[in-house]
């Protein structure tokens, strides 16, 4: 009989949660390389995201803009459809309308609609900004501030305010998403750097994504060796959970925007790609995404 | 490959005859070992030595070759798991099915079909490979009928696949000259398989319902002297298909598993009902170690997301993506359009011309050759100062593209403003957005004539 060379790592990835209360979600936990069911434990399933703006979007093709048409004007609505036709157990806030090159909305202002969507579901939250790093870290610590207790994610926490988002999280019990682009030592320094009075288990990091046909494979090849680090070298530094953001990046494509099916499986391929390398949590724009990779890999 | 040079020293003659050209047998033996020399240059070696040291330093996955000529699908002697390690070496042959049972229009429609599924990107011909044509009907005219169509009427390598042991080799003499993979070689037909085999000369796509069928059948083959084997570890699902896939390679490579080493197939067209689930198991076997990918689909939305797919996934990580220099027109411009300038970098180009059309503002985009780095690097090494610049105006004749004189830079290279400014005086020189996301509204706001 032919004995399977199967691999046992020592180590976990951590384990991250999101959210409070039964609705909430654990992302990370694994002993093993992404979908190795055969061979190790993965006690939490990636979490899937569905993207809402907290304004009307812009250059979306009618077929990613059809499945929430009625609901695009409201982030509360969106975020509400999003989970109840759409079946999203994770939604990501983006506060589109903060960036200071466009609508330059106020961070008080930006922290109410996150509050809004915040009180009137349990889901889990994830709320990004713009990655303008001075905006983000006064829109970003306004949220952390309105929402004091409720656990969300924050991010994009960058070289150039971090230290700023992290505080504001760990003194309102946030989690934050760490990113930094394309580079796993880079990734590695910001999370040595956070890890000194930011909780590691509240980590979530970000090597930043690009969509399949514009460089996919460097994210791909990016999340796969920071997961390699993490769980065959055992660099503590390097098991946090990982965080795609695809959606946006998906959709700003011109093949995404010639046919449905074509855009749908853009974005899907992509986000498939990118939890074989081993990302435990991707957030998607179109709900045909969502189902088809959660039909996928449930085991 | 895998055997060292200390190791090939111990089998060696050790009489430092020199006659191979090297100085020591040790020395031969180093050499050895990196490929420098080859085993027939040593003329004192025992035969049987020689075989086992041929096997042992034999790739621990097969190269095994589909097809002939041009349109050959070579496949096998990869090397890593994990593509950041080195690069994954040969592409998977994308195979589209067509049945026996299907009437002879939809075969026709299918053919010509797969016969344009052919995209260009980057300069690279993006397209399907093979033909996996299925003998699903039971009957041997019915398939030699398919088989003769496919071989006339295109010039695609094929895989066959019949239930019937028979009718499979009796259609593979009518093609053996294109060297078709013959499928399935199972337990059960492979006796009877081997004399056919090796008289066609053809690869044997192995089928196993466990890895322990599968390597009493390559073992099998190996024995007999039949040296190509596709393997198809029988997947029933995508996830299924990633743990045989992951663990048949990890035998060849990590454990030197010689009955595992060979390259692989999958059948994501028997896996999933659905087209779009069928996309993506085929996308996750690609990236996951499959070979050969066998898909039902033709439609160019289904199709083109996968050949995209293979291409980055099998681009080689140690060598950054160029396109080629000159001056691009997206969307048709005129003399009164922008034109912008970055480097050759492909996914600097990419996202600039994508973001271009995004703003639906036709331009001219000026890239120039800087070794396929990005701006401030190239800037750093002189390939991309105003010096070069202003000489890549002049080598493509910008000045007679437009009526204007108004040069958009890339926003990180604020430098480089100063410099283009004393190089092309009569030029004015605007610093676009850093990031390329912005271009759109920079073009929407910013760009006047």
């Amino acid at each position: 009989m032919f004995q399977a060379p199967l691999e046992k790592y020592p180590v976990n990835i951590r384990e991250v949660i999101l959210g409070l209360g039964e609705k909430a979600k654990k992302i990370g936990g694994e002993n093993t390389f992404p979908l190795h069911f055969f061979e190790g434990s993965l006690p939490n399933p990636p979490g899937l995201g569905l993207e809402v703006l907290d304004m009307q979007p812009e250059n979306w093709p009618t077929w990613a803009l059809d499945p929430f048409e009625d609901v695009v004007s409201d982030p509360v609505e969106w975020a509400k459809k999003g989970v109840e036709e759409y079946g999203a157990e994770i939604l990501c806030l983006r506060l589109l309308s903060t960036d200071p090159m466009g609508m330059d909305v106020a961070p008080e202002e930006a922290a109410k609609t996150v509050r809004k969507v915040v009180d009137s579901l349990n889901t889990p939250l994830i709320v990004l900004g713009t990655g303008a790093e001075d905006k983000d870290s006064k829109v970003l610590t306004e949220v952390a501030r309105e929402c004091s207790g409720k656990n969300l994610l924050l991010g994009p926490a960058l070289k150039g305010n971090y230290q700023e988002i992290a505080k504001a999280a760990l003194e309102h019990g946030h989690a934050i998403v760490a990113q930094a682009s394309m580079d796993a030592n880079l990734t590695k320094e910001l999370n040595i750097a956070l890890c000194k009075f930011f909780p590691p288990e509240r980590i979530v990091v970000d090597p930043t994504s690009s969509a399949l046909g514009y460089g996919m494979e460097y994210t791909f090849s990016i999340i796969e060796s920071i997961k390699q680090f993490g769980l065959v070298d055992k660099d503590n530094m390097m098991q946090m959970p990982i965080f795609a953001d695809i959606g946006i990046e998906c959709w700003r494509t011109k093949e995404a925007k010639e046919s449905k099916d074509q855009g749908v499986l853009w974005e899907a391929t992509t986000g498939m790609t990118f939890l074989l390398a081993g990302a435990n949590l991707v957030v998607l724009r179109h709900p045909e995404a969502l189902r088809l990779i959660k039909n996928m890999i449930s085991n | 490959m895998a055997l060292k040079g200390a190791e090939i020293m111990k089998k060696l003659p050790k009489t430092n005859c020199k006659e191979c050209g090297c100085a020591t047998c040790f020395a031969f033996a180093m050499k050895l070992a990196t490929g420098g020399v080859k085993l027939d240059d040593c003329p004192y070696l025992d035969p049987e030595v020689k075989a086992e040291l041929k096997g042992a330093m034999a790739p621990p996955i097969k190269l095994v070759t589909i097809g002939t000529g041009q349109n050959a699908v070579v496949i096998g002697e990869e090397e890593v798991m994990f593509r950041h390690e080195k690069t994954f070496f040969h592409e998977p042959g994308i195979a589209v099915l067509i049945s026996d049972r299907e009437s002879e229009s939809s075969i026709d429609e299918k053919i010509a079909r797969v016969k344009n599924l052919r995209f260009e990107r980057v300069g690279n011909v993006l397209k399907i490979n093979l033909l996996a044509l299925s003998n699903d009907s039971g009957d041997g005219g019915r398939f030699e009928t398919l088989v003769k169509k496919a071989y006339e009427t295109t010039d695609f390598p094929f895989i066959l696949i019949s239930e019937d042991t028979d009718i499979l080799f009796s259609a593979a003499a009518m093609c053996a000259d294109r060297r078709p993979l013959v499928y399935p070689i199972t337990s059960e037909n492979v006796s009877a398989s081997i004399p056919k085999l090796k008289e066609l000369g053809v690869p044997a796509g192995v089928k196993g319902d466990s890895l322990d069928e599968v390597i009493s059948v390559t073992t099998q083959l190996k024995d007999a002297g039949v040296e190509e084997s596709v393997i198809d570890p029988g997947s029933k699902n995508m996830l299924d298909g990633i743990r045989d896939q992951t663990l048949i390679r990890r035998a060849a490579l990590k454990k030197g598993f010689r009955p595992l080493g060979y390259p692989t197939m999958a059948f994501p067209c028997n896996m999933y009902q659905d087209k779009y689930e069928e996309v993506l198991a085929t996308s996750a076997l690609m990236t996951k170690y499959a070979g050969i990918v066998v898909t039902s689909l033709t439609e160019k939305d289904f199709i083109f997301p996968l050949l995209v797919h293979r291409f980055n996934i099998y681009s080689d990580p140690r060598r950054p993506m160029t396109v080629e220099e000159k001056v691009y027109e997206v969307s048709q411009p005129d003399e009164n359009s922008p034109i912008l300038i970055s480097t050759n970098y492909a996914l600097d180009f990419f996202i600039v011309s994508g973001a271009i059309e995004e703003a639906n503002i036709p331009a001219f985009l000026c890239i120039k050759d800087t070794g396929g780095i990005g701006v401030l690097a190239a800037w750093t090494s002189g390939k991309f100062t105003g010096e070069a610049i202003a000489e890549f105006l002049k080598k493509y004749d910008v000045e007679n593209k437009v009526k204007h004189r108004k040069l958009i830079i890339p926003g990180v290279a604020k430098k480089l403003k100063d410099e283009l400014e004393e190089e092309l005086p009569s030029w004015e020189i605007l610093l676009g957005p850093s990031e390329a996301s912005d271009i759109p509204k920079f073009l929407s706001e910013e760009w006047k004539v």
